[in-house]
């Protein structure tokens, strides 16, 4: 089945099976592999993207059912020239990763959570990112970058 | 250069932000599953689903008749081409019998002993294909009985003809007969038996490889998520393929955690490169999460009973301790080591116990096998000897502070009963810390403050050591390692002065690329941007011994350190025949080359230069080039040590219990970038808080099926579930490593555990709850409270 998609602003047409995940069309036709796959019971939110400005799991739902969508995955988040998002930047500057394998997930979400909670507490943002797992940082310097993010993204 | 003068050179101490995170920030991370090769198939491996089976038969007809499918491998196809999987660690029974070591196959022979067992691989076009024709594959099973718990393994069903009561070993350390008088003599012998629950590593990337051939050269590549590429390649070629190392290049790229789960060689790595010679072809396999779940090693699993005999003053006489340990259904890599050598000798912990005796009986059960996972015994140890001790406390009316002060070994080197020689501490001076840190005079108000809102407030203590960067080689391969514990550095400067290291350690979140670059950037006086580090790959690093145990800086930065020292030496020729000077007249310091006494200098990058233009070089006495390579194996172990103090407030009405303070102080010597470390102690506290509190793998008993085999059933830790950690450090440098290092990444995951747990404990001690095993889940809390009511 053919689906068009505009994916980090570019538009698509993709040539899917009814059953391929949004996941696998994001990783193996468009080849974005930075949204990954940490489980299979939507539990651990590695494969989250905006969908039309929303975070999503997107393992967790077919492609087909996506047509028309403009979908953000971690790859379309920086500026063209490369200069990271401030959710990127604060990441790094607070060290909220270790392994990588859930910061894609861990920062899509982390986006999504400061445009609609711009001014969500410590305690909000734990609970919040309730959706995502992360088995290497302990989460106290995530919480931290999402914090820093929060203020760099309101102050942008 | 020793490790004082190194700790004061610049970017020694900052929290320099890592190399490695803009690719991973940005989605351009290269895991392995991120990885298409040419001419690429996809295996599936049938698994099979009962505990403990007979295989009667497998009929792959219809599989391989179904389309995009090459071909359907089972036992059949692999038997007497290959060995099974090796086990890295020789342990001998105290009756002088080696282990019991049955045959570990890639592909299940006439029987399957675990859920997940590896019974076929199915390669096909794509992974629907591959899906759908191991559904097809038909498998004719006659169920034998199931054992999952080492109470039962005695008297279960043989899993193995080389095991008929299913034990592999009893080992034991220390003298008993010293220890029995000194039980004779005590004033007060405090007894506990406790459960180190079984829990899966879960590294959020699931395992994945890709086996690859070139029939052209006769070359195999082995993409794999794993911790120790040279591992597994030295595994693989000589103990199970029997194929030249030189032919085989194994490559673990960007790997997204391991916690140690991706340091073994696994059956599937073997499978898929021996197939990709047969098919000729790559073939790709990624774990899903439930299968990671069924087939990833396990840790801990092990039951215990300990007994403390003291004097009346509580001062420590002898302990004894048994342990039976559940391997699970084979031996893993290094699953024999782990609940013997990684964690006996480590049961004096930090106190002045002149007698300690252990024994230890492993059995096989119809689970996965278990093996080292953060910590591997020395969480086991901790959790044993922490919680012990606080019972010692309690028994005699002391506090946790003053059972420990009174044991607290005060002075260094010191000899343990238990073979481990501690180089250096300062145990007091980092209880004392976290004490101050942890507010502990403030704890009785906050207790008033919690019972006031009707919940149970408790505090527990946790006074850990462990042993890290297992070696010497020559000691450890006396007590049955199959392989060499080193470690290997290479430093290419380049003709600019910008500077490659090629380190055998492996990083999968540990931030290598940074913390060494740091290392090289400040021996060298250059940019911590002029310098990269390469690892994880056969073929562009000499050697290694990857990741473990906590081992990457003290062991394999200290392979950098002897590398760099080769390259000062070198380049301060080089120098002196730029400056005409006498070598021994030439010093290096702020990467300038200076002459005693003189203002004559060059700076390194213009001997780097001369090493490779050698225009004007001393060819007569020195090679071109400035390329070393150094091997390091450590002369002991390192000995991080620490207090751990937590907090809890527990709801009586509903079990619920919440970690509301936690201060961790550890000693991890020289420190290099406070900012990793205080990452890898927050990961450790959170993995071990987590098994304290919910983590919990568990089999049916009567079928031996994982009950706990995904996130939704396995309670993995969340942002949610913790407080904001209070960590501190206190130093004592290493004393036998040129960095004067110790180690910090499963110091959070070996202390945490019975802190919570005592907190839990004291809380409840007025319900009358004084036994409790792990996790304090609020059914089990609430069930221990009505238990003590009844």
């Amino acid at each position: 089945m053919q689906v068009q998609l505009k994916v980090n602003g570019r538009a698509s047409t993709i040539d899917v099976a009814p059953n391929t995940l949004l996941v696998q069309a994001l990783r193996e036709n468009l080849k974005l592999t930075g949204t990954h796959v940490g489980c299979d019971t939507a539990q651990c939110g590695a494969c989250t993207v905006l969908l039309n400005g929303r975070a999503i799991k997107s393992c967790n739902t077919l492609a087909v059912q996506h047509n028309g969508a403009e979908i953000t995955t971690i790859e379309g988040l920086a500026q063209p020239d490369g200069t990271m998002h401030p959710m990127q930047a604060a990441f790094k500057e607070c060290h909220g990763l270790q392994c990588g394998f859930c910061t894609p997930g861990m920062v899509m979400s982390s986006v999504d959570l400061c445009k609609n909670h711009p001014k969500a507490s410590e305690g909000e943002i734990r609970e919040l990112l309730e959706g995502n797992l992360c088995r290497c940082t302990g989460y106290q310097n995530i919480v931290k970058a999402v914090k820093q993010g929060q203020a760099a993204m309101a102050s942008a | 250069m020793g490790a004082s003068d190194f700790s004061n050179l610049p970017h020694i101490g900052e929290s320099v932000r890592r190399k490695e995170d803009y690719r991973f920030l940005t989605g351009a991370g290269n895991y392995t599953d991120d990885i298409n090769l040419a001419n690429q198939r996809v295996a599936v491996f049938v698994r099979s689903p009962h505990a403990h089976a007979v295989i009667k038969s497998i009929d792959v007809a219809a599989a391989e008749a179904m389309p995009g499918v090459a071909k359907v491998f089972t036992g059949k196809d692999v038997e007497g081409k290959m060995g099974g999987l090796p086990c890295g660690w020789l342990i001998t029974s105290t009756d002088g019998t080696p282990m019991k070591e049955p045959p570990h196959p890639i592909l299940a022979q006439g029987k399957v002993r675990y859920v997940g067992d590896h019974v076929a691989m199915v390669v096909a076009d794509t992974l629907e294909q591959a899906k759908n024709a191991a559904e097809a594959v038909v498998v004719d099973y006659d169920v034998l009985p199931a054992v999952v718990s080492v109470s039962d393994a005695a008297k279960a069903t043989a899993l193995h003809d080389a095991a008929p009561d299913n034990h592999c070993y009893k080992w034991a350390i220390g003298d008993k007969a010293q220890v029995d008088a000194a039980f004779a003599k005590a004033a007060h012998i405090t007894k506990l038996d406790l459960t180190n629950n079984r829990l899966v590593p879960n590294a959020m990337e699931p395992r994945a490889a890709i086996g690859s051939y070139n029939r052209a050269s006769d070359e195999y590549t082995l993409y794999v998520s794993n911790q120790n590429p040279h591992v597994e390649r030295l595994l693989m070629t000589a103990f199970v393929l029997g194929l030249p190392e030189h032919k085989v290049r194994v490559i673990a790229p960007d790997v997204g955690g391991g916690f140690g789960s991706k340091i073994y060689l696994y059956a599937e790595d073997v499978a898929l490169t021996w197939a990709a010679k047969q098919l000729n072809c790559s073939i790709k396999w990624t774990a899903d999460r439930s299968e990671a779940f069924l087939s990833d090693a396990h840790g801990r699993d092990h039951v215990s009973h300990a007994e403390m005999a003291m004097d009346k003053d509580g001062k420590f006489l002898a302990m004894r301790v048994h342990t039976d340990a559940n391997l699970g259904a084979y031996l893993s890599t290094f699953s024999t080591a782990v609940p013997t050598i990684l964690y006996a000798t480590l049961l004096a912990g930090q106190y002045t116990c002149p007698q300690i005796y252990v024994e230890v009986d492993a059995w096989f059960t119809n689970t996965a096998p278990v093996d080292a996972y953060r910590g591997a015994g020395r969480p086991e140890a901790t959790y044993l000897l922490e919680r012990l001790v606080t019972k010692c406390g309690w028994e005699l009316g002391l506090g946790q502070d003053e059972i420990r002060k009174r044991n607290f070994i005060n002075s260094w080197p010191y000899q343990t009963p238990v073979a481990l020689q501690y180089d250096v501490g300062d145990y007091l001076g980092c209880m004392t810390k976290a004490e101050d840190m942890a507010d502990v005079k403030g704890f009785a108000a906050r207790k008033a403050a919690s019972a006031a809102k009707g919940l149970k407030r408790g505090i527990g203590y946790s006074s850990y050591i462990e042993a890290c960067g297992i070696a010497p080689s020559n000691i450890a391969g006396a007590l049955g390692a199959r392989a060499g514990l080193f470690e290997c550095g290479e430093i290419r400067v380049h003709p600019t002065g910008s500077v490659t290291v090629f380190t055998g350690s492996h990083s999968h979140g540990q931030g290598h690329e940074t913390t060494f670059a740091q290392v090289v950037a400040a021996r060298l006086g250059i940019p911590v941007e002029n310098v990269d580090v390469v690892h994880g790959d056969t073929g562009r690093v000499p050697f290694g011994m990857g990741t473990y145990g906590s081992r990457s800086i003290s062991v394999g930065g200290a392979a950098i350190m002897r590398a760099l020292d080769k390259i000062e030496t070198k380049a301060k020729k080089i120098a002196a025949h730029l400056m005409e000077a006498s070598d021994a007249d030439v010093e290096f310091a702020n990467g300038e080359f200076t002459v005693k006494g003189t203002d004559k200098k060059v700076p390194f990058g213009q001997v780097a230069l001369t090493a490779y233009v050698p225009h004007n070089y001393p060819l007569d006495k020195l090679e071109p080039g400035l390329n070393e390579t150094a091997f390091y194996d450590p002369t002991n172990f390192t000995f991080p040590a620490g207090t751990y103090i937590c907090e809890v407030e527990i709801d009586p009405a509903t079990g619920v219990t919440r970690v509301d303070r936690f201060t961790a102080v550890d000693d991890f010597g020289a420190i290099i970038n406070p900012m990793i470390v205080e990452g890898q102690v927050h990961g450790g506290l959170v993995q071990g808080i987590g098994q304290a509190l919910m983590e919990n793998c568990v089999y049916d008993p009567d079928t031996g099926q994982l009950l706990t085999g995904s996130f939704m059933d396995y309670a993995m830790p969340r942002a949610d579930d913790f407080p904001q950690f209070n960590i501190g450090t206190v130093c004592t440098p290493c004393t036998h490593n040129p960095l004067g290092t110790k180690g910090c990444g499963e110091a959070g995951a070996i202390g945490s555990p019975p802190a919570v747990i005592n907190a839990v404990l004291d809380a409840l001690k007025d319900l009358g709850v004084n036994e409790f095993d792990m996790p304090a889940s609020p059914s089990r809390v609430w069930e221990a409270i009505q238990s003590a009511k009844a």
